[in-house]
């Protein structure tokens, strides 16, 4: 096996896992802790194509690795915050509870 | 490949797994940060040693910490009584599993055509900066106009509403 295979194969054992548990948990903050998951196999895979890339010293896939990064953060934070505001507004993180858009 | 490789991606996928099936959402956070974790050493296993501080700062540093700050604000620590999966659990474990099957099939199909072991490649941080502040100096304005307004508009989707009350 290749090393890169590896980091591909491992990639994509992490994207299942937080696909698995964004679609699984009840939990609203659960959900974004698996969309974060997918979000960081997906910057592996990244920073992998760049090692075993022919050209590496362009630094595309690094720069967007760093690009990827500054956006999840900002993803994350505005999620947690929808999150923190449900809650206050339906008292519950539940997602199964949460079945109606108006307040 | 290594031995470490095979340490740092049990030590990943532990994590997420940890994260995604432990029943208390405080455990699951710290899971989540030993997953990161991992992540950054894989970073630094491939040369990418700017990518990989960058992973500890932005997520150890913050993203892991602003889940706390959620669990415990939204008091998400309480283990709900009917199981912490939802109702159709089965279909989200079917969706995942076939993606990971269609992934790690497309991964093994393409096996010989993949490059093998190559030169450590030389990238400074200073070459890192030359290209931000020159080639992509576009995409980093962006992101900075964006992570501003991500902070403001998460603060005012946070912030409490005291006029509004019913």
């Amino acid at each position: 096996m290749t090393p890169l295979a590896g980091y591909l194969l491992v990639a994509a054992l992490l994207f299942s896992i937080g696909l698995a548990g964004a679609l699984t948990r009840r939990n609203a903050i659960l959900v974004l802790i698996g969309i974060e998951l997918m979000l960081n196999a997906a910057n592996l895979n990244l920073i992998a194509f760049w090692r075993y890339g022919p050209h590496p010293e362009a630094l595309t896939g690094m720069m967007f690795a760093i690009f990827s990064i500054a956006v999840a953060a900002a993803e994350a934070a505005v999620g947690l915050g929808l999150v923190i505001q449900i809650h206050r507004h339906a008292k519950t993180t539940d997602l199964d509870q949460m079945n109606r858009m108006k307040g | 490949m290594s031995i470490v490789f095979y340490l740092l991606a049990a030590l990943t996928v532990a994590g997420g797994l940890a994260a995604m099936l432990l029943k208390n959402t405080v455990h699951c956070a710290l899971a989540l940060t030993v997953a990161f974790a991992g992540l950054a050493l894989l970073f630094l296993n491939l040369d990418a040693q700017f990518a990989g501080f960058a992973q500890i700062l932005v997520y150890i540093g913050a993203v892991a910490i602003l889940v706390v700050f959620a669990i415990l604000l939204t008091r998400g620590s309480e283990t709900p009584k009917d199981g912490v999966f939802s109702r159709t659990w089965l279909t989200g474990l079917v969706i995942a599993a076939g993606v990971f099957a269609l992934l790690g099939w497309s991964v093994l199909q393409s096996m010989r055509v993949l490059p093998h072991e190559t030169a450590v490649p030389a990238v400074t941080v200073q070459q890192i900066g030359v290209a931000l502040m020159g080639r992509y100096v576009l995409p980093l304005e962006i992101v900075a106009v964006l992570l501003t307004a991500a902070l403001i508009g998460a603060v005012i989707v946070a912030m409490h509403e005291k006029e509004d009350s019913k």
